[in-house]
């Protein structure tokens, strides 16, 4: 079956030859047409067509957007904050910084949208601290978009006013966990918050209701209010509407970020269709469907079950190929559609290695505030890097696994789940890898071999 | 006293055992009170809960309900309400008795937790347990003992971090040590708002630091110490001079101010290495000042008094308590008492000035208060004194009326319980021109000019009470023998009673309350032996109308103290 073709609904854009990202470029390409027309419209009305478009997050849980709406306090008369969550930190992601490098006035009226549907006063962007020229661009265009009165006091002369800052971040993946950034966003260490008491919804930025939400879901949210709830259901399938941004990166021919319907496009399409295959002599191995935190599927194996279509449950026998791209088809394969982050291994990549590398960036990540994941993540990095460093030895697989086994579920966030299941994952897919790795670090490097970092 | 308002009360069960506590309770808490032992670090029930250790994982599980009729689900099997568990582990610190609230501490995977986080907490940790000061009261070392695996899987490296820095003039921090609990950082930020402790660099290389350019030098430092679960923060004083398994703990009481801390002297062989501070809700809570914990180097002050002295030359108790009812008999004799003496002697004291018709006096020591757990009045029993009927109005810093009755002539002899008559503003030639009976420990002008000295014991050498500023009767013990020449205040004050014509009373103190109890209205119902460790709040309502001088410090308000009474 061949691959569909893409549908851009947030990258329409991007990458369009003449496409700027200042004001007049957008505005001459439909721009603020959304907002002028939001603004009309009662607040309820727009927070149900997000309810009925059933648009999930894009940041990497997939939790539904408008429930997530729906859980904000409203009644404790505190002020409502948004915060729009761009700290795109997720290894094999990069599908935001896109977004607020080429269309930044999309994200700005995709919040604002946002932020008087939810009669938000006040719109923080927390912008990851490594995208200094992100930062740069979205200052320029939030001062362009409140001299067109689209930001600022009294936006359209509706009487509504909403301001929106950026707030750089401090060079920190955990900044991107939405109770992390909380605290860095009021000056603090990002050291997330236990929930409960914190949930965001109600006790999040300065103890008042917030709502974090992704760049991209901002963006989805423009085009639902555009669109309707309704038309946007049609996109994808059924509970994973909408478009999904891959961005694939790795040992293919063409990587980059691909925007499809939600589930309609499998892994085997969007690897060997879309981007154009494995690198010539080489076969894929291994990918992880979903930044590096998701789980790891190897090729060759077959997931096997029953899953929901419509109303039936119909037996599903897949390989990695086979896989529809979307988060509960993901989920049920054992791994996450996550951020969208596809990273593709090919035969030269050597697993212990690549986990090492994993591992090495977890454990410099991980903030420290809880035991299992503070240890647990530098154990393993200790482990792996010793192993790299040519003192493996046979039980360090089981001990990396119990190690690993020790800290998801168990910690503050879910930074615990993300830097232990690459192990987990690694050692259960490619267990033979390990115990062979004494052995193969011996043996020549094939010649092909791309160097990791 | 008022009774506390009645909780609202919720059931909970914990491991099959079903208690009723008050809505809100954490879980670590209910099961104490059930005697199941949630092990955990960063929890401590005086300071804000941050949840980070991840020690007190529990199962946790709240009764089925079916989500659309609302009525109970019950579970064929047993034929009660079905409990929904819930499959992740939750900490027990940050969750609150529920109605219904179900909790399993004893389950394999409650096991599997705790001893993975006891594995992730030791193998960056030294285990320099033979030469770490908390060896012996170490939460590492207890919960490692019930709670882990008992063998190691780690052979890589261990972090390296810094291993004696001196946060401040009292607290010495061993980094490799900490388990990042971070309890000396809520305490430091919360409880003594001087917020100089953080964490520098990030994951397992986390450090405790102070701010650059400050130190943790602020009164209650040392509570740093107390709370810190583990051998990281030491108090530099204590450092490697005991093993606390050989010291004896002796309740006592903190004698700086009014607010009456309650402590522990923790003493061997006579000797006294600290004094840490003892829970008591309702005055200081888990603290006490770093003031108070050197007091006990008064015992062995170079200028203790240790001979009974008679005009100068060395001499015995009993010629010398003659010596002293000889100046008694020319008449004209006035006393000082001291807010520093136990109720008991203020009581003996006063009966010393009843039989002599002497007028009493006292001297007050009014200072800053810090808002804490040190108050205004730095004399801790200026309210005993009222009690015991020794003084009726609030005592004033100078005894200037005492002095001006020295010049017109009108007293002949002072006896002085503690007091230094030249601190307290007598002159010289004042000081010279009367007879002093002189009752201390320390050596003073006034010492040095009276006819009679007669050492006594200090606080940590005999054992009294106290009412402190909210007139809370609370008991201090005796924690090490007095010194060598020197004799219990109580023995003295009788000896001096009956030699001034007072009869026989008791210097035994259980035997001296039955004699208290029976003549001070307000300690009627009381006795030695009985007053619980906590203390007990008197009826102020007689002195509600006096200006005392405390503020605001912990668990105190100045109208409150008013307040308390009516209600009662």
């Amino acid at each position: 079956m061949p691959a569909p073709a893409q549908r851009r609904i947030i990258f329409q854009h991007i990458d369009e030859p003449g496409y700027t990202n200042d004001l007049a470029c957008y505005q001459r390409h439909g721009g603020y047409e959304v907002l002028k027309k939001a603004v009309t419209r009662k607040p309820e009305e727009l927070i149900d067509e997000v309810k009925k478009s059933g648009l999930r997050g894009r940041g990497g849980a997939g939790f539904p957007c408008g429930v997530k709406w729906g859980l904000v306090d409203r009644k404790s008369g505190k002020p409502i904050y948004l915060i729009v969550n761009a700290d795109e930190s997720e290894p094999g992601t990069f599908k935001d910084r896109y977004i607020m490098h080429q269309d930044p006035h999309q994200l700005i009226e995709g919040t604002m949208i946002s932020c008087f549907a939810n009669n938000v006063k006040q719109a923080y962007i927390y912008i990851r601290g490594e995208m200094p020229h992100g930062a740069r661009i979205l200052e320029k265009a939030i001062a362009e978009a409140r001299a067109a009165n689209f930001v600022g006091p009294n936006i359209l002369g509706t009487g509504y006013s909403c301001e929106i800052f950026i707030h750089r971040g401090a060079g920190a993946y955990i900044c991107g966990e939405e109770t992390g950034l909380i605290e860095s966003l009021e000056g603090k260490r990002a050291n997330p918050r236990i929930k409960p008491p914190y949930f965001p919804a109600v006790l999040g930025l300065y103890q008042c209701p917030t709502i974090v939400n992704n760049v991209e879901t901002l963006c989805h949210v423009k085009y639902i209010v555009e669109h309707g709830g309704e038309a946007y259901t049609k996109i994808g399938t059924p509970g994973n509407t909408g478009t999904r941004i891959f961005c694939v990166s790795g040992h293919v021919q063409r990587p980059g970020y691909y925007e499809f319907e939600a589930g309609k496009i499998t892994m085997g399409q969007l690897l060997n269709e879309v981007c154009g295959g494995p690198l010539p002599g080489r076969t894929f191995k291994a990918v992880i469907p979903g930044g590096s935190s998701a789980k790891v599927m190897r090729f060759g194996e077959r997931y096997k079950g029953k899953r929901k279509l419509g109303a039936d449950l119909v037996d599903y026998d897949w390989g990695v190929e086979d896989v529809p791209m979307d988060f509960d088809c993901l989920a049920m394969v054992g791994t996450m559609g996550g951020s969208g982050g596809v990273i593709v291994m090919d035969d030269t990549v050597n697993m212990v290695e690549a986990l090492a590398n994993i591992n090495a960036f977890y454990s410099h990540e991980s903030c420290g505030q809880c035991t299992p994941c503070r240890e647990g993540a530098l154990w393993m990095k200790k482990i792996t890097t010793r192993m790299v460093h040519g003192l493996a030895r046979n039980e360090d697989a089981a001990l990396l696994k119990s190690v690993a086994d020790q800290i998801p579920g168990r910690t503050i966030c879910a930074f615990g789940e993300a830097c232990s299941w690459p192990t987990q994952s690694f050692i259960a897919k490619f267990g033979d890898e390990f115990k062979g790795y004494p052995e193969a670090k011996k043996a020549a490097k094939p010649a092909n071999a791309n160097e990791l970092v | 006293m008022i009774a506390p308002p009645k909780p609202e009360l919720v059931t909970v069960n914990i491991d099959g055992k079903e208690i009723a506590v008050p809505k809100g309770t954490n879980v670590i808490e209910a099961a104490r009170l059930v005697g199941v032992d949630v092990p955990h670090y960063c929890y401590h029930p005086k300071l804000a809960i941050v949840g980070n250790c991840r020690m007190c994982l529990v199962e946790m599980g709240m009764p089925a309900v079916d989500p659309a009729t609302k009525a109970p689900v019950i579970d064929p099997a047993t034929g009660k309400q079905k409990i929904n568990w819930i499959p992740r582990p939750q900490i027990g610190c940050g969750t609150n008795a529920a109605p219904g609230l179900h909790i399993r501490t004893n389950t394999p995977m409650v096991k599997d937790c705790r001893e993975g986080v006891m594995e992730f907490l030791l193998i960056n940790h030294p285990l320099d347990c033979p030469i770490c000061d908390q060896a012996g009261e170490c939460k590492l070392q207890e919960q490692a003992t019930g709670y882990g695996r008992g063998y190691s899987r780690f052979i890589e490296q261990k972090n390296v971090k810094p291993k004696r820095t001196q946060l401040g003039p009292r607290v010495t921090l061993d980094d490799e040590r900490c388990v990042l609990c971070s309890r000396c950082i809520r305490f430091s930020r919360d409880i003594a708002k001087d917020d100089v402790l953080g964490f520098i660099d990030r994951g397992s290389h986390s450090t405790l630091t102070c701010y650059p350019g400050k130190k943790l030098e602020n009164n209650y430092s040392l509570n740093t110490v107390d709370i810190c679960p583990v051998g990281a923060l030491t108090s530099t004083d204590f450092r490697f001079k005991m093993r606390v398994w050989f010291l004896k703990q002796t309740n006592s009481i903190d004698t700086e101010s009014s607010v009456g801390a309650n402590t522990v002297v923790w003493s061997r062989e006579g000797a006294i290495y600290r004094i840490t501070p003892r829970r008591n809700d309702e005055v200081n809570d888990t603290w006490m000042a770093d003031t108070g914990r050197v007091l006990y180097k008064q015992v062995k002050a170079d200028n203790r008094l240790t001979s009974v002295k008679i005009n100068g030359a060395d001499s015995g108790l009993d010629i010398a308590v003659n010596a002293a009812a000889e100046l008694f008999k020319a008449g004209s004799v006035a006393i000082v008492g001291s807010g520093r003496s136990s109720v008991e002697e203020q009581f003996l004291t006063r009966k010393l000035a009843t039989t002599l018709k002497a007028p009493a006096h006292l001297v007050s020591r009014v200072g800053e208060g810090d808002r804490l757990l040190i108050s205004a009045d730095r004399n801790p029993n200026v309210r005993g004194a009222l009690v015991t009927g020794l003084i009726a109005a609030l005592p004033s810093a100078q005894l200037t009326e005492l002095a001006a009755q020295i010049d017109a002539g009108k007293v002949k002899t002072v006896v002085s319980v503690g007091e230094d008559l030249a601190a307290a503003g007598l002159s010289a030639a004042q000081l010279a021109k009367v007879a002093i009976v002189y009752l201390g420990t320390y050596a003073n002008e006034t010492s040095a000019a009276a006819r009679v000295v007669l050492p006594t014991l200090t606080v940590f050498e005999k054992g009294g009470t106290f009412v402190n500023q909210q007139f809370r009767v609370q008991k201090f013990l005796k924690a090490v023998p007095g010194a060598e020449g020197a004799t219990d205040d109580l023995v003295v004050l009788a000896k001096l009673v009956a030699a001034a014509g007072g009869g026989s009373v008791p210097s035994e103190i259980n035997t001296l309350w039955k004699t208290i109890a029976a003549e001070v209205p307000a300690l009627g119902t009381m006795t030695f032996a009985n007053l619980p460790e906590t203390g007990l709040l008197l009826d102020a309502t007689p002195w509600s109308a006096l200006p005392f001088a405390e503020g605001e410090t912990l668990h105190y308000k100045p109208t409150k103290a008013a307040q308390l009474v009516v209600g009662s």
